[in-house]
């Protein structure tokens, strides 16, 4: 554990990995609360099981990667990962798709490259796109929020995760499908006549994204990360939205509130974006790399065929991260920007 | 020619210098055709008669043709040979050449043709060239079967679906449905998936390579350790 020593200054006490990857699975607990009041215990039991699979998985990985697995399994980045993923999937998923995208997310997404820290794309997003790609159907059937249909109890779920056949889950196309097909309604009309309209964005959503918001704004006040992505993300967004609003015709693509009130936007924000492997590192670089996954992510919302953008954004964004940092690394203290 | 032997050819063709997993070579056709095993059966055959045929024409001309044209008539003789091929899969495999498509017209540019006929057959008499076209298209096509048998699996849990498409009508029982009820797990038919499972399959070739290597200097090691004065300067481990 050579490399935990830290040198003078001492002014405060670290943030050991270990300790950033604990605030962060402490900080998707409103989401999380959010998610398990408004769609049944779904999520809740997803987090669980990619958690044991994920795991497990890195026990085998590191043991025959010839290290220590308990050294690495301490530090709780397997776990953010899984967590993550599990979040991102929807609710009565089958274990095979937890276990096929808990497994690219760490295979494919993590120790194909080195392992944590060497990482070009954030695992979570990985994982998720692999899966949504390859099982389009089951990836795209959310549970109706509670209010809209009865809520399933904990053995509905257990059934839906263990049971061989695809369980009959009361299902609706969700806020961000709806405002996509539309094609006829004016948005006010459409927020009217269509159920699963709450007051800002969906029944449920506004509260699953004002649950992470919550967590988000926890982990900036603790440091965990800085706020330039997530506030550049959220900012491009807004103005792509207001942009293409146009009063709320039927070919606008919703107001700002509503995508900064739906599907992933707020949970990609503040815990995927802000991955420190896998993001920009300069403080210039991260706002350009949030504000480009906000662009990003509103064209895909609007003009393609998936239920939401954020895991295409963000992997599209990886790619481009080295590049950002290229040229947007500060100039060191009493040099030129110019000096090579 | 000198130095080279068959046996080299060999190695170089199927695992040294295999131009799939080392040369990365053609890997447009490799990854788009390598869905199922009878598409890379299809276009492996396709691809080591077109290889065959240039490498040996290319060795017949060879002192004839000058050094400025050479790559034109190279170009020309590989394009004849596909569309001989071509030709040969529309009467004979009429279904394969429409799954194929657009990729056996393109096995023309396939650079593992042009750079052996190049670096190759141009130097070399036919024999060897045709040994090595020969060779070099192996090595191409197990990966491009290996590739497809991964993926069909994968993607569908079976192997070897049609392939009454090559080998007649009697070939349709040879499909193994190995799960059944398998949800297709599209991304291992889908194109990422191709570049995903080619990158772990070199990844394995570099791993074999890595070990090899590294038992080869255990072994030198234990040589030195037997000579016959002590090391005195250099590295101690």
């Amino acid at each position: 554990m050579g490399f935990l020593r830290i040198t003078s200054p001492h002014g405060h006490g670290p943030l050991s990995t270990s300790k950033v990857m604990q605030t962060v699975l402490l900080a998707t607990l409103p989401g999380v609360i959010a998610m398990t009041w408004f769609f049944g215990p779904g999520t809740l039991l997803n987090i669980l099981f990619g958690g044991i699979v994920a795991l497990g998985l890195e026990y085998c990985v590191m043991a025959v990667r010839k290290r220590d697995p308990l050294f690495y399994l301490r530090d709780f980045s397997v776990l953010v990962t899984s967590t993550l993923l599990c979040i991102a999937l929807p609710p009565y998923a089958p274990w095979w798709l937890i276990v096929v995208g808990v497994a690219s997310a760490v295979l494919l997404g993590k120790h194909v490259f080195g392992g944590l820290g060497y990482n070009p794309f954030n695992p979570a997003m990985v994982g998720y796109v692999v899966l949504l790609i390859s099982f389009p159907l089951q990836m795209s059937t959310w549970a109706s929020p509670r209010g809209l249909a009865d809520v399933p109890g904990i053995s509905d779920a257990l059934t839906a995760l263990f049971a061989n056949s695809q369980y009959d889950a009361v299902t609706m196309a969700t806020p961000l499908d709806l405002m996509r097909q539309n094609t006829g309604l004016l948005v006010e009309d459409l927020y009217r006549q269509k159920a699963q309209f709450g007051q800002f964005a969906g029944v449920g959503w506004e509260w699953v994204n004002i649950g992470f918001l919550a967590g988000g704004l926890w982990l900036l006040y603790q440091r965990v990360f800085t706020w330039h992505a997530p506030v550049a993300m959220l900012a491009a967004m807004g103005l792509c939205a207001a942009a293409g609003f146009d009063g709320g015709s039927s070919e606008s693509g919703g107001s700002a509130l509503f995508h900064w009130l739906s599907g992933a936007t707020m949970f990609g924000a503040f815990f995927i974006i802000t991955d420190p492997v896998s993001s920009a590192v300069s403080n210039r670089g991260r706002i350009i790399f949030g504000a480009l996954i906000g662009i990003l992510t509103y064209i895909i919302r609007v003009t393609g065929n998936y239920p939401d953008a954020v895991a295409f954004a963000v992997l599209i964004l990886n790619f481009a991260a080295p590049l950002i940092d290229q040229y947007t690394q500060p100039a060191t203290y009493g040099h030129n920007r110019r000096d090579e | 020619m000198s130095g080279l032997s068959y046996s080299t050819l060999t190695n170089n063709g199927l695992w040294k210098n295999n131009p799939a997993l080392v040369q990365l070579l053609g890997l447009c056709p490799l990854l788009a055709v390598s869905a199922s095993v009878v598409n890379s059966l299809g276009l492996a055959a396709a691809t080591m008669f077109v290889l065959v045929t240039s490498n040996l024409s290319v060795a017949l001309i060879r002192n004839v043709v000058s050094e400025t044209v050479r790559l034109p008539a190279f170009v020309m003789i590989i394009a004849a040979a596909v569309t001989a091929i071509e030709l040969l899969m529309k009467a004979y495999t009429y279904e394969l050449y429409q799954i194929l498509g657009i990729f056996l017209p393109l096995i023309t540019t396939n650079c593992v043709i042009l750079g052996r006929a190049d670096a190759f057959a141009s130097k070399n008499p036919i024999l060897p060239s045709a040994y090595d076209g020969f060779i070099m298209a192996l090595g191409f096509g197990v990966v491009l079967v290996l590739l497809g048998a991964i993926r069909e699996l994968l993607g569908t849990g079976g192997l070897f679906a049609n392939m009454h498409l090559l080998f007649g009508e009697s070939a349709r029982a040879w499909h193994l449905v190995l799960a059944v009820d398998y949800p297709s797990f599209l991304l291992a038919i889908l194109p990422p998936g191709a570049f995903i499972i080619t990158g772990l399959l070199i990844a394995i070739k570099n791993q074999i390579d890595a070990r090899a290597k590294r038992l080869a200097a255990a072994k030198a090691d234990l040589i030195v350790a037997g000579s016959k004065r002590v090391r005195v300067t250099g590295k101690i481990s």
